[in-house]
């Protein structure tokens, strides 16, 4: 019987699908502009990656662009990899490699506790009114541009007349130079970046503490528990779900890097540390115009990342925690 | 409320303590810029300014205000912030509401295609390659088009309509309510947190953005957002051109100037966001505890 009635609807189906898009084809229409700007700017653009295997021209389709390709004397010899080959050849580009999971490691080993203790000391906090107004005040340099923060930088750590070094020099200490040598500068670098996002960072803890059983609490008082073990037996483990997809999804992003941070804070003195793949691709693409060098440095940033992240999330299921999709 | 060892209080103290310190090292460069601005610069020169302004005044501001190059960034990116922040809310919701629907077809389908573009980024090169092409180059839209919409922050968006009761819209649909109905008279009326958390998101990401418009805007300086214009004076970049446009006398600026500016370009995202600290608390907590 039920087999009939299938084959009993199975005939008047477009009739079924008429009904369907007359219901429901507003959504598509909300849809097309969105899908229509996914589809230009960022699929598109990975047409353009064929370039890393090709000698760029201008002005020329990148379809008809000739495949890399070394010359010697009259010779032409195709190598489709030219370009990656000649990416790591490039001193530059190791060393940019090179610092860019360097001050990843640091801003995670660093980053990453910060907003966690932050939170927990928040946690400890009676005074509501007080939590509040640190809460504002922390959430503060979240807000501020890597261009205003690295002049910051410069200004209150300036060897001469920065505050930071007056202070020192007051505790008769020697005055730092932070931002010119390269150890120094990658604290700076490290530090700016702690300062910038642990307020933010406690946002999402602060949610997952909150959402812990009040009674824990109570039983754990009752046992004659005190502030640390409550904070180590219950609060720890309570949000030990959140800091575990965090931290793996933080793994996943190791190999990335933003443009605006290390290219507001780096400074001709410290290049050898400071400089790093999205700042070496600028460099060498945009300005010095080694467009296909940098399509295959960016390929590989790319599929490295990807792979990064596919394997933090993998982690992160199979623990069973939610991906970040 | 049981009454309270002294251990317990002195305890209570010390994380009072530990707060206020950490509170004073992120307002303290901000003061030691503000005083900075609001001193003379023979002060400045002798190093003898640190936390409170000495021969207090507002020239550095005066001058600021009264540059036309500054006013002209300034307005040019606050507007450019607001149109940012319409065109990206307007795109977040055509995007997030229709997948809401569990009986869209193809749901599955689209969701991947979205999906896909957080996890691989042509890189770039590639992206330049494309505005070239679209003919974005040294145009204002660059700065708007490109950056429109966050699939993060419409994620943040989709969790929240989700939150909101399936009945409400189901009775509205009964009633014979379009789908744009349903979200004009009932998700957008419920939705102000999230919509004033992504608006706060999106306008500082533009406000304070300055990667894009270094990239794709070389000659068109009037385009130039305010972050790039103080990038560019920060470092003195072609200082001495820089300087004569700027009427400024000598290259390279006065350091009570430099302050000046930087308070100028931030003072008003600080004066917003605490007011909104409620929402956007709401917002990244929904980004990443919910589906």
């Amino acid at each position: 019987m039920a087999k009939r009635e299938k084959g009993k609807y199975a005939a008047p189906k477009r009739k079924f699908d008429k009904v369907y898009f007359k219901r429901y084809w507003q959504l598509y229409a909300f849809l097309v502009l969105p899908l229509l700007y996914l589809l230009i700017f960022k699929y598109f653009p990975m047409q353009y990656i064929i370039v890393a295997f090709k000698e760029f021209k201008l002005n020329m389709s990148v379809w008809k662009m000739p495949w890399a390709y070394y010359k010697t004397g009259p010779v032409l010899q195709t190598d489709a990899l030219k370009y990656f080959k000649t990416a790591f050849g490039n001193v530059d580009f190791r060393r940019a490699l090179v610092n860019t999971v360097r001050l990843n490691l640091l801003d995670l080993i660093a980053g990453f506790p910060a907003p966690i203790i932050f939170a927990l000391i928040l946690n400890e906090l009676r005074f509501k009114k007080f939590k509040k107004v640190v809460q504002t005040i922390a959430y503060m340099p979240h807000f501020l541009s890597w261009v205003i923060i690295a002049s910051l930088c410069t200004q209150l750590l300036a060897t001469e007349d920065g505050f930071v070094n007056a202070i020192i020099a007051a505790c008769g200490g020697n005055k730092i130079n932070f931002l010119g040598n390269p150890v120094n500068w990658i604290i700076t670098y490290v530090g700016a970046g702690v300062w910038q996002s642990f307020g933010w960072g406690s946002i999402i803890y602060l949610a997952s503490i909150a959402g812990i059983n009040t009674e824990l609490y109570e039983a754990a008082s009752v046992d004659g528990a005190g502030r640390f073990k409550k904070m180590w037996h219950i609060t720890l483990p309570g949000i030990k779900p959140t800091i575990v997809v965090l931290l793996i999804m933080n793994l996943g992003y190791i190999m990335g890097g933003g443009f605006e941070r290390p290219y507001a804070m780096k400074n001709n003195l410290v290049t050898e540390v400071a400089n790093v793949i999205s700042t070496f691709v600028y460099k060498v693409g945009l300005q010095d115009l080694k467009i296909s060098l940098t399509t295959a440095v960016g390929l590989f940033q790319s599929v490295v990342g990807l792979f990064f992240l596919l394997t933090a999330n993998a982690i992160s299921r199979k623990l069973g925690e939610r991906g970040i999709w | 409320m049981k009454v309270k060892s002294l251990s317990a209080k002195i305890g209570d103290w010390v994380f009072v303590f530990i707060c206020v310190i950490i509170s004073i090292i992120c307002v303290l460069p901000m003061i030691n810029l503000a005083a900075k601005s609001l001193s003379e610069t023979h002060f400045l020169i002798r190093h003898e300014v640190y936390l409170w302004p000495k021969g207090f005044n507002f020239e550095a501001y005066a001058t600021v205000l009264s540059d036309a190059k500054y006013q002209r960034a300034f307005i040019w990116t606050t507007i450019l912030t607001v149109i940012c922040t319409l065109v990206s809310l307007t795109m977040t919701s055509l995007c997030a509401f229709p997948l809401i629907f569990p009986a869209l077809k193809g749901r599955g389908a689209i969701n991947i295609f979205i999906t896909i573009t957080m996890f691989f980024n042509a890189g770039t090169i590639p992206n330049y390659l494309l505005m070239s092409d679209l003919h974005l180059l040294e145009n204002p839209l660059v700065l708007i088009i490109p950056s429109c919409l966050s699939i993060y922050n419409m994620i943040i968006m989709r969790s929240f309509f989700y939150g909101i009761p399936d009945s409400l819209r189901e009775s509205a649909e009964i009633d014979g309510a379009s789908f744009a109905q349903v979200f004009l008279k009932i998700y957008l009326p419920l939705s102000k947190p999230v919509y004033a958390s992504l608006a706060l998101f999106y306008a500082v990401g533009r406000w304070n953005g300055y990667g894009d418009a270094l990239m794709y805007i070389k000659t068109e300086k009037q385009w130039f957002p305010l972050q790039l214009l103080l990038y560019n004076v920060l470092n003195n970049q072609n200082s001495v051109e820089v300087a004569a446009q700027e009427g400024f006398m000598q290259p390279g600026l006065k350091d009570s100037l430099k302050s000046a500016i930087v308070m100028f370009s931030t003072v008003p995202i600080l004066m917003i966001y605490p007011w909104l600290q409620r929402y956007f608390i709401a917002g990244v907590t929904m980004g990443a505890v919910k589906e």
